[in-house]
């Protein structure tokens, strides 16, 4: 409905789309699976730049009371206090300092003593707008329940599908998923992004979120498998695929223009998490439901019944004409 | 699909009003909502990330509650093996690794062991009795009976010793005049203390991180202490050494205790009159008061000492009886340490060591700038949305932002509802739902264009339109919803403010997909009776 006769309604994509998506699984299939390799090459050679939610050790943020923050002095300071390695850098703005001091030896109590000697060596030039300590036990227990966390929300959503759609649609859509977290992983690895709590919570996100997407094809495609019961498989899935085009581009636009607000605006403390939001969720996401999510079903045997069980009937019903 | 009854209307209507009224008390200063009856003051509370403040985590010593537990074991096995007649032992009770031993001598061991199984008390837990027992005894051979305290029993000690410490620390943190301290349980050995506001909690944790036993003693004055380092302390004394102002010297002290922290009555920090020095002056409770006017006066010319913590903090001596049971202690305090100590013998000593696990502080300006930045974020998001979802659909998109914004007032009211916590990655959560919620929206008017295509009548294709949607919006949103309530039950702190959000959000979209929108759209339906949808 128009607000206004002469204001246009934006098209974004042509009612009469036909593009044929199942003729690309020879080059995303392909692609999908280099990149996936690419991204654990990196997980297991360039690493993951962890926080101290999983490792351990001691954030510190400060803000110079005046003036612009002098990072070469303050560096020279607590490189002098014999804790290990201790990273510097500008966070937000060149009055603000992160500083990160790797996890002492000697346990809980080395955590402590640590925080007091950058204090002390700081003094009363800088406020501390944040502080953050963790201890060994608590680290190690973090990055326990968070594995746990993703591992079971995986699993919750594989049998939720199993239970809604056949056991191929479930496990189409958790090949998907996990290519989604694997190329985010390797995204994360390849910036260097912080991964800490909040990684884990961008993690899920984007799990549930691009699941989210591939259910709303599935759908359609179960819809599609039950109307035309002899219209060939990678048919049917370009049509699924095309008719949920427009739905799928709008919801992402929205999605994304609700992330670059935060993006540009929500200050430089959710940066990290952000930047992984999009790229996990628009780049990712949407690439895989209609790249891999859904041309997947084709191996996965997805109509093959359906198909059998049409021919069976039709050799039945052309034998009982038979005199 | 399209006809919804009045009632079912009025229904809708009035669930979404009243959810977004929730939401009311947050625009009002807290001073105006405390004048309004109890139940329209639940409100959101900002989290320690967004008000700042200290989230300190700490941690039962389970080294200390055992070593507690073998010294009374210790103790008890000495107590019942004397009992007349004295069971013979070849030699007294010792710790050894995480137990007490004790040799007894042949004849006398069935004897011994009878008496060493009456310490062996059965736990009560609280499905009744689980058949466990307090102690293992052991008879390794030879006479030696191994006693040692069981893991369900120590457990027990540390539940115990955790309840004792949060009432303990609460009274600390009161006496330093906090505003709203939250001090909990967490689990079954740890204690978690918040203190909203807080951005600097070095005073704070100078005061969780002391046990404060303090302790009276005689200094054993047989032989000095330096011999008795080299040698053998006499079997009913001990060195403790000095506090750091006492330069760590080693005092010889005997190992019975005059009075003890817990018969003080009061404590309070002071100025010595001669040398203007800070102290802090006590009062005993009438049987320690009685105790120490009797000890005094026995050892006058004596030093004593006063240990706190294992460690000397003076050593004066007795120059007359003190009677009046009051005293004070002066140990190269400052104004700050004396006063802390006062606080600290006030509330009393912690049954056990605890250590501090987690610390995060957020500064009150960071908290600020984030509610500033996490405003102005959901601001830019909500307003692009909107745009273009009237660009995209008219006034189908005008439908759907007031779908959206009443989403937004319903997570609102429902946050403050359950007085739950707004943290910055739930303000993400709730950006993140005004750009996931109009997906619902996309879904249905989507598939009303597909349906007027097939070439259906607008009434039809919209009816059409929302059954079809309206399943697939239910599965697609229940995958999201999974991953938030791991989220729910994983995350901590913070990040399980973004999975509240984010769950309440996909609930309220799904509520107003199913009813407020279809709501909108049937009046629209009836006023217009349109004969051709301009969606497509």
């Amino acid at each position: 409905m128009r607000l206004h006769p002469k204001l246009p309604l934006l098209r974004i994509v042509p009612d009469d789309t036909k593009f044929d998506f199942m003729r690309f699984r020879r080059i995303s299939f392909p692609a999908s699976a280099a990149l996936s390799i690419l991204a654990i090459l990196l997980y297991f050679f360039h690493g993951l730049n962890f926080g101290i939610d999983f490792v351990g050790g001691t954030l510190i943020e400060v803000q110079a009371k005046s003036g612009l923050a002098d990072l070469a002095k303050m560096r020279s300071t607590l490189s002098g206090l014999g804790l290990g390695d201790v990273q510097l850098q500008e966070f937000g703005g060149p009055e603000n300092v992160l500083i990160r001091v790797a996890q002492q030896p000697g346990g809980e109590q080395a955590q402590q003593v640590a925080i007091n000697k950058v204090r002390e060596a700081l003094g009363s030039e800088v406020d501390y707008r944040r502080v953050e300590v963790v201890g060994p036990r608590v680290s190690s227990e973090l990055l326990a329940k968070s594995t746990i966390g993703l591992g079971l929300a995986i699993f919750g959503i594989l049998i939720y599908l199993w239970f809604r759609f056949e056991w191929q649609f479930s496990l189409g859509a958790m090949i998907a998923n996990v290519h989604d977290l694997v190329l985010t992983i390797g995204y994360m690895s390849l910036t260097q992004i912080d991964f800490d709590l909040s990684s884990i919570a961008a993690l899920l996100t984007i799990l549930g979120y691009s699941l989210n997407d591939t259910v709303v094809i599935y759908d359609r495609i179960r819809e599609m498998l039950r109307r035309y019961k002899r219209m060939s498989m990678p048919d049917l899935l370009n049509i699924s695929v095309n008719s949920t085009l427009s739905r799928s581009i709008i919801t992402h636009v929205t999605v994304t223009l609700a992330l670059l607000a935060l993006l540009l605006f929500g200050g430089h403390a959710i940066h990290s998490f952000v930047a992984t939001m999009i790229f996990g969720v628009v780049l990712v996401g949407t690439y895989t439901s209609v790249f891999i999510a859904a041309p997947i079903l084709i191996y996965l045997g997805v109509g093959t019944t359906r198909m059998e069980a049409e021919e069976g009937a039709g050799k039945e019903r052309a034998s009982t004409a038979r005199p | 699909m399209l006809y919804i009854s009045k009632w079912k209307a009025t229904a809708i209507l009035l669930t979404a009003l009243i959810c977004c009224l929730f939401a009311v008390p947050n625009f009002f200063p807290e001073s105006t909502v405390k004048r309004w009856p109890a139940w329209a003051q639940r409100h959101i509370v900002l989290g320690l990330d967004l008000q700042g403040g200290s989230h300190i985590l700490l941690e039962v010593d389970a080294n200390d509650v055992r070593r507690q537990k073998l010294l009374t074991l210790q103790d008890d096995a000495r107590r019942v093996l004397r009992q007349s007649p004295p069971v013979g032992l070849t030699r007294a009770p010792v710790i050894r690794g995480n137990s007490v031993e004790v040799a007894i001598r042949e004849s006398d061991l069935q004897q011994g062991l009878t008496r060493l199984r009456e310490l062996a008390q059965p736990l009560g837990g609280f499905i009744g009795s689980t058949g466990a027992r307090s102690i293992d005894i052991e008879n390794v051979g030879g006479g030696v009976v191994r006693l040692t305290p069981t893991e369900p029993a120590l457990l027990e000690r540390t539940r115990q010793v955790v309840d004792q410490s949060v009432e303990i620390i609460g009274k600390r943190v009161n006496q330093l005049g906090l505003v709203e301290p939250s001090i909990q349980r967490q689990g079954n050995d740890r204690i978690l203390v918040q203190v909203p506001g807080l951005g600097d909690p070095q005073q704070l944790l100078e005061i969780l991180g002391k046990t404060a036993k303090l302790t009276f003693r005689l200094v054993d004055t047989s032989m000095p202490a330096e011999q008795a380092l080299q040698g053998r302390p006499p079997p009913e004394s001990e060195i403790v050494y000095g506090s750091k102002a006492e330069n760590r010297q080693p005092y010889l002290l005997e190992k019975r205790v005059i009075v003890s922290g817990e018969e003080l009555t009061d404590a309070q920090p002071s100025f010595d009159q001669r040398t203007s020095e800070p102290i802090v002056t006590f009062k005993f409770n009438t049987s320690g008061a009685r105790k120490f006017a009797q000890v005094t006066q026995e050892n006058v010319g004596r030093p004593f000492a006063i240990v706190l913590d294992d460690e000397v903090i003076s050593a004066p001596v007795i120059r007359e009886p003190i009677l009046g049971g009051s005293g004070q202690i002066s140990g190269n305090f400052t104004v700050e340490s004396a006063n802390n100590l006062a606080i600290l013998l006030r509330a009393g000593a912690l049954p056990a060591k605890l250590t501090v696990i987690e610390q995060r502080v957020v500064g009150a300006g960071l908290g600020a700038d984030s509610i500033e930045k996490g405003k102005l974020a959901s601001y830019f998001g909500a307003a692009l949305v909107v745009v273009f979802m009237v660009v995209t659909y008219g006034l189908f998109g005008v439908f759907a932002s007031i779908a959206v914004g009443v989403n937004v007032g319903m997570i609102f009211g429902i946050l403050s509802l359950l007085n739950a916590t707004l943290t910055l990655p739930g303000i993400i959560g709730i950006v993140l739902t005004i750009g996931i919620a109009v997906d619902s929206n996309v879904l249905i008017y989507e598939r009303i264009r597909e349906e007027v295509r097939t070439g259906r009548t607008p009434i039809t294709a919209i009816d059409a339109g929302f059954t079809r949607a309206l399943a697939t919006i239910l599965d697609s949103n229940i995958t999201t919803f999974i991953a938030a309530a791991v989220l729910f039950f994983f995350g901590s702190g913070p990040v399980r403010g973004f999975a509240v959000t984010l769950g309440i959000g996909i609930i309220t979209t799904v509520f107003t997909a199913f009813t407020l929108t279809r709501l909108i759209v049937a009046w629209w339906v009836r006023w217009a009776r349109p004969r051709q949808l301009a969606i497509s």
